[in-house]
């Protein structure tokens, strides 16, 4: 009965990913022909010739039918390859490779961090519901969701760098090549991406904490007299961890979605800083490669938590 | 029937009031309305009066907030870009609450193959992460005021719709509306009468926390120069403009950061107490993953 109703549930929430998958295919194939004017015209700008337009455009097959280019996008797609930038000729495929582990590294970095806050000021919030240690829990995560995260790291670069002359402003080190010069280049952008995400994940852990508290279970067990102690970490937080990790999940899907502006500020080579530099020189198969792969990426991450959670807590396979 | 709203709006009012944060912050997002509209009249620089003997000065009692790398009065283009800024969130959050209102209303309201549709559409919207489809919109149709309000606009809309089809849904099912509908009551009159007027709660929470996220937006966009472009000024492209001069002269970003947070802050905090008051049972996706 149990392996049925998930196995159902495992299904329909992999057809539902799937149609969305479809839809976003479609609107990044889109984006290329939603350009008013000549795509291939605005992107070789003052670099035009009657040869390299006629050229880039038989490259990315612009010059044929609509559905036979969709075709092949989606057969092309199929096999990894995301087409070849109009600037310089690479696989789109291969520069976005090049540039995912940076964003990967950054994002888990700043994904710790996040827990590191969120996990015991949410904690601490809900258990002192009410009381001023509540309230400044509270009012701190209000001020973390409101800062633009890209201002707070130029000042953080001011303090750190400028001012105290303890880290680098940027760069990046991979953390394979070097782990301490990796360690010592992701901490601010890290830590900018990171404090932005503890905010809104203190909320969730507050109000997750609050809500299993609130249950029988666990009145059953202040009942028996067991210490509070035992009831904390025994039976209020486990069954907190569950719903948290699901929004930690999330969250780490938008971080991953969400770093352009702080790589930007950091000079970090990750993919945001690519799309950014794709964007600004036009170069739309670049744009198009880096929206689908951020887009899947999210999709993905989603799903995984969907399932997961699906598998922990039985209830959810019923709605 | 006609005196349930209005004493629950009283009473709704009273509530607000009786929170001394919301009402604090109400205060302030009121005075930083008025300053964008009265902005001009307020300030004794033009926008865009360079002075380039007088650059990069710290504040004193002519440059209150300094002078920026050209020379200009840093606190006149805070005040005025303030508008630009405002205007940007407004219109694109307008777009944002007709297109998805509307669509959500109709998507919960008829049910069906449509709704499946638009929810559908809806979906493969929320799969890009905000920022990121907002600058492939401003990819197509290159950077600008026009572009970014429409950029910011589409990506605010499917939350308004989700919002407004849960709304409509649990609206729907009321005994009321069905008994409406029995008795013949055309559509577009159940819409307007019943449907809408249940609605605005969650709707109203959900346009002042999407200002406050439509302001970051727009900051962020022109921060990276694809946002709001010079000579017209906005807070984030100060920020761009004052990257390469922070290290000399923390005024020219200190400013205008501040003014984007403050903005930012009031409008989350008026929303998360119109939140308590109006959509009790939280339909409004305050901390939504999709904002930031």
């Amino acid at each position: 009965m149990g392996g049925n109703a998930t196995i159902r549930f495992l299904a329909r929430r992999l057809l539902s990913s799937a149609v969305v998958l479809l839809g976003v295919v479609i609107v990044v194939f889109s984006l290329v022909h939603l350009v008013p004017g000549d795509p291939v015209r605005i992107a070789l700008g003052t670099r035009y010739t009657e040869e390299a337009y006629q050229a880039l455009r038989e490259a990315s097959g612009l010059d044929r039918p609509l559905p036979v280019q969709f075709g092949s996008y989606l057969i092309d797609l199929v096999r990894g390859d995301l087409g070849v930038s109009f600037r310089n000729g690479q696989p789109v495929t291969l520069a976005l490779l090049d540039r995912l582990p940076a964003t990967v590294s950054l994002a888990g970095f700043a994904i710790v961090v996040a827990l590191l806050i969120s996990l015991p000021a949410g904690i601490w919030a809900a258990l002192r519901e009410g009381r001023l240690a509540d309230a400044i829990v509270r009012i701190t995560s209000q001020f973390g969701v409101s800062v633009p995260d890209f201002w707070m790291g130029m000042l953080f670069i001011v303090l750190f760098s400028s001012v105290l002359g303890w880290l680098p402003p940027g760069g990046y080190v991979a953390l394979t090549d070097d782990p301490l010069q990796w360690l010592r280049r992701v901490a601010l952008p890290g830590t900018t991406v990171g404090l932005v995400a503890a905010a809104i994940l203190t909320r969730y852990v507050r109000a997750a904490v609050l809500d299993v508290r609130s249950s029988a279970f666990i009145r059953t067990a202040r009942s028996k007299g067991l210490p509070s102690r035992t009831v904390l970490m025994r039976h209020l937080l486990r069954n907190a961890l569950v719903p948290i990790l699901t929004v930690a999940g999330i969250q780490l899907a938008t971080i991953l979605g969400g770093v352009i502006v702080v790589e930007v500020v950091f000079a970090w080579p990750g993919l945001g800083r690519l799309v950014y530099d794709a964007v600004a020189a036009r170069d739309y198969p670049l744009v198009q490669g880096a929206v689908l792969l951020m887009a899947v990426l999210f999709l993905l991450i989603n799903l995984i938590v969907d399932v997961l959670y699906a598998i922990v807590d039985p209830r959810i396979r019923l709605s | 029937m006609t005196t349930a709203p209005s004493t629950s709006r009283i009473r709704a009012w009273r509530l607000l009031a009786g929170n001394p944060v919301t009402l604090l912050s109400a205060i302030v997002l009121a005075l930083i309305v008025l300053v964008a509209l009265l902005g001009p009249w307020l300030v004794p620089y033009g926008v865009n009066a360079t002075d380039v003997p007088n650059a990069l000065r710290p504040p004193s009692a002519e440059h209150w907030f300094g002078t920026d790398d050209l020379g200009r009065d840093v606190l006149t283009r805070v005040v005025l870009a303030a508008r630009v800024s405002l205007l940007v969130a407004v219109a694109s959050v307008a777009f944002a609450l007709v297109v998805g209102v509307s669509a959500g209303v109709v998507a919960g309201y008829r049910g069906g193959g449509l709704d499946t549709v638009i929810m559908r559409a809806n979906d493969v919207l929320f799969a890009f992460p905000v920022l990121l489809l907002a600058l492939a919109i401003v990819a197509v149709l290159g950077p600008g005021l026009g572009t970014t309000m429409l950029a910011i606009g589409v990506v605010y809309t499917p939350i308004f719709a989700r919002v407004a089809r849960g709304s409509t849904l649990s609206v729907r099912a009321e005994p009321f509306v069905q008994a409406s509908r029995t008795m013949g009551t055309g559509h577009g009159y159940i819409l307007l009468r019943h449907v809408l007027p249940n609605i605005t709660g969650p709707v109203i929470v959900q346009t002042s926390l999407s200002l406050a996220f439509a302001i970051l937006s727009e900051a962020a966009l022109s921060f990276l120069g694809l946002g709001v472009q010079p000579p017209q000024p906005s807070w984030g492209r100060m920020l761009f403009d004052a990257q390469g001069f922070f290290d000399q002269a923390w005024w020219m970003g200190l400013f205008p950061g501040a003014a984007i947070f403050l903005t930012v802050l009031a409008f989350n905090l008026v929303g998360d107490g119109l939140r308590d008051v109006l959509d009790p049972k939280q339909r409004t996706m305050i901390e939504a993953r999709r904002l930031r």
